[in-house]
């Protein structure tokens, strides 16, 4: 991917363990070897149990700073409807909401994936190959979910 | 790509650290947990305390441990600390101490580098997980070119920010342990601490001379305008919200004062960005650096960008956005949920702990009315009742968790069983056989050691009734809440000391478990 001298900043977020980290965790190290410079900032603890996370993703040339700074976010990846709302305020103009209400979330191999169908919604904004994005994901699960992943991505990229 | 902790604990294994050992502790906890996983000997305490004697006797056998805590978990071993100073080490030996500014998953906000200065211990300060792998590796350095313990201490964003990090070497060997007989250096009575007080001084000077000549510090001079000495994750913060501003970075303490007051007087203005206590800002200004005082509305809570702006700003006023977010919350049924009911139906007045149960405090159930420290929760409840009448006296419960009992609720319960209240005393322990709050962690009681393999388990109603604990009874607070209730109304009528203790594993450790098996 061609990586743009601006830093690009994705917050994603949801409640814990909806796989909010994990997603975010994938797609830093897909970042990272597509050759961007990135930094992953999250709050662990108890922040973590049960409550709100949220975890901000920031790629480019070069990122200093860990956290996103206000109004700065360009992509928020919302795993909870309701969190649209809640974080839209980051947003810089022009900023872009992927939530479960662009996927048809009935579809979805199990409810446990809809975080990788949200990466699939996204990966449509980044210009990086499905095979790149399905062979990072799976580095992250055992081999059994590979198909269930799979399908749940393809349903976000084409939805 | 390494969290700063992922990279502590590859440069502790490149270092040829011979033991881990520490207490849990949000953000500090998976330093050793992958120090264990890359292969090093790493292990749970029952407390900070005993893992800095654990980590000491290391040192002074000549060897190298690396020590990990959160902020609050330094206090409880502050006792060692502030003594091995004075004594040096062998070996090498680095604490890692995690702070929590802005307290994502902590009680307070207190700031490491000014307990470490009144310890006279020596502190770095990574700013990344670059910086968390460099810095470990110059601790172990440090700690054994002037035989002292090395404090690095981490913040949330260091601890928990992910990025790239370039490392060299491998698994180092270790170093060979011998101990060589010096009474003097090794016994702190007063004839012997009292030169060695005279010692760490002349170390400290010495150390500081070093620091200022060749220390981890780093210099950027772009405009003249505005000067920012920065450190830590502030750093970072500082660099994006001036960028035009020449910054002088610092990584350790003690200060490279000299450095600092001569680069201040570069600028027309000169400020000082750090996270946490006006540690830098006062030193600095009583040493004459030309630097701002840095306002009070900067030592509450995380810095980050927008804040470093308002800061340069001289905007004291700024806050940021406060945003609706769901908080913490025990998990649908959880076991505590069942222990605490009771305890709110009956009215009590509970003496809390630390522990995920801690959010038993919370609405609906607001079944807690005090939570200090780590073990407090016996302590307190024997006061309460020793002052109380005796009517209300007969209300008042201690609540605490199976790892926090391990951790420093045994000396509580030696306090009520030796001085105990005339109404007696009822604690409650809640045993969900992990250390839950910071990730399930294994502890004394669980059998099971930080790698998960098998150990001693020690018997929490046998530890009771050895220490003369006159009624010991378990119940399953799911299966026999009614009868842990009916048994809890008898007791708070007995003018003696009663354990109870409720048993359930925790929902979320039992499926974690699960994953664990289903992986080997």
């Amino acid at each position: 991917m061609k990586i743009s001298d601006k830093i690009t900043n994705v917050k994603v977020a949801g409640l814990g363990g909806m796989g909010v980290l994990k997603a975010a965790l994938i797609l830093g190290e897909l970042l990272f070897e597509e050759g961007c410079d990135v930094k992953k900032a999250e709050v662990h603890g108890m922040a973590q149990r049960g409550g709100s996370v949220s975890s901000d993703v920031r790629f480019g040339k070069k990122v200093i700073s860990p956290i996103i700074p206000e109004n700065e976010t360009d992509f928020l990846l919302s795993l909870e409807p309701e969190w649209s709302d809640v974080f839209k305020d980051t947003l810089r103009q022009g900023g872009v909401v992927i939530s479960p209400a662009d996927i048809d979330v009935s579809k979805l191999p199990t409810a446990k994936a809809l975080n990788i169908a949200i990466l699939g919604a996204f990966s449509k904004h980044l210009d990086i190959p499905e095979e790149r994005w399905l062979e990072v994901i799976a580095k992250f699960f055992p081999a059994k979910l590979a198909a269930s992943n799979e399908a749940a991505f393809k349903l976000g990229r084409n939805s | 790509m390494l969290s700063g902790n992922e990279a502590i604990a590859l440069a502790a294994r490149h270092c040829g650290v011979a033991l881990g050992v520490g207490y849990p502790g949000t953000p500090s906890t998976e330093i050793l947990e992958n120090f264990s996983e890359l292969g090093g000997s790493a292990e749970w305490a029952p407390n900070e305390k005993v893992a800095a004697e654990v980590a000491l006797g290391v040192a002074f056998a000549e060897s190298d441990s690396l020590i990990t805590m959160k902020h609050v978990g330094f206090n409880v071993a502050q006792d060692l600390f502030f003594t091995a100073a004075y004594s040096g080490i062998q070996g090498g030996m680095v604490a890692v101490v995690a702070d929590d500014p802005g307290m994502a998953s902590s009680q307070n906000e207190q700031d490491t580098r000014s307990i470490a200065r009144c310890g006279g211990l020596p502190v770095l300060e990574p700013a990344d997980s670059q910086e968390a792998y460099d810095f470990t590796k110059l601790a172990f350095k440090i700690s054994r070119k002037f035989k002292t313990i090395v404090i690095i201490r981490t913040t949330t964003r260091v601890a928990h920010t992910t990025s790239i990090v370039e490392y060299s070497g491998e698994i180092a060997p270790l170093a060979a342990a011998d101990y060589r007989k010096d009474i003097p250096t090794h016994v702190m009575v007063p004839a012997h601490a009292k030169p060695a007080h005279k010692v760490l001084r002349k170390k400290l000077a010495e150390m500081q001379a070093w620091n200022n000549a060749e220390g981890p510090n780093k210099i950027e001079m772009r405009g003249s305008d505005l000067g920012i000495v920065a450190s830590g994750v502030a750093y970072q913060y500082a660099r994006e919200a001036a960028p035009d501003a020449s910054i002088f970075k610092v990584g350790m303490s003690p200060l490279p004062i000299e450095k600092i007051v001569e680069f201040s007087k570069n600028f027309k203005r000169c400020i000082v960005v750090e996270e946490g206590d006006p540690y830098m800002s006062e030193l600095l200004r009583a040493n004459g650096a030309n630097v701002e005082e840095r306002a009070q509305a900067w030592r509450f809570g995380e810095l980050n960008v927008d804040r470093v702006r308002a800061q340069i700003a001289n905007d004291t006023s700024f806050e940021m956005p406060v945003r609706k977010a769901k908080p913490p919350a025990l998990c649908k049924g959880c076991p505590h949920i069942f222990s605490f009911q009771p305890l709110v139906e009956l009215g009590l007045i509970v003496a809390g702990d630390i522990g995920c149960y801690t959010l038993a405090a919370m609405k609906p159930l607001s079944g807690m009315d005090m939570q200090i420290c780590m073990g407090a929760s016996i302590g307190m409840g024997v006061g309460m009742r020793k002052v109380l009448p005796e009517e209300k006296a007969r209300k008042v419960v201690s609540v605490i968790g199976d790892s926090t009992f391990m951790h420093s609720g045994l000396t509580g319960l030696v306090q009520a069983i030796y001085n105990p209240p005339s109404t007696g005393h009822v604690i409650i322990i809640v045993d969900n056989s992990t250390t839950a709050m910071t990730g399930h962690q294994e502890n004394p009681a669980t059998g099971k050691r930080l790698d998960r393999s098998e150990t001693s388990k020690i018997s929490i109603e046998e530890v009771a009734r050895a220490m003369g604990a006159k009624s010991v009874a378990i119940f399953n607070p799911v299966r026999e809440q009614a009868q842990f209730k009916e048994h809890l109304i008898e007791r708070l009528k007995a003018p003696e000391i009663s354990v109870i203790i409720l048993r359930q594993p925790c929902i979320l450790a039992a499926a974690a478990e699960i994953k664990r098996k289903a992986k080997q």
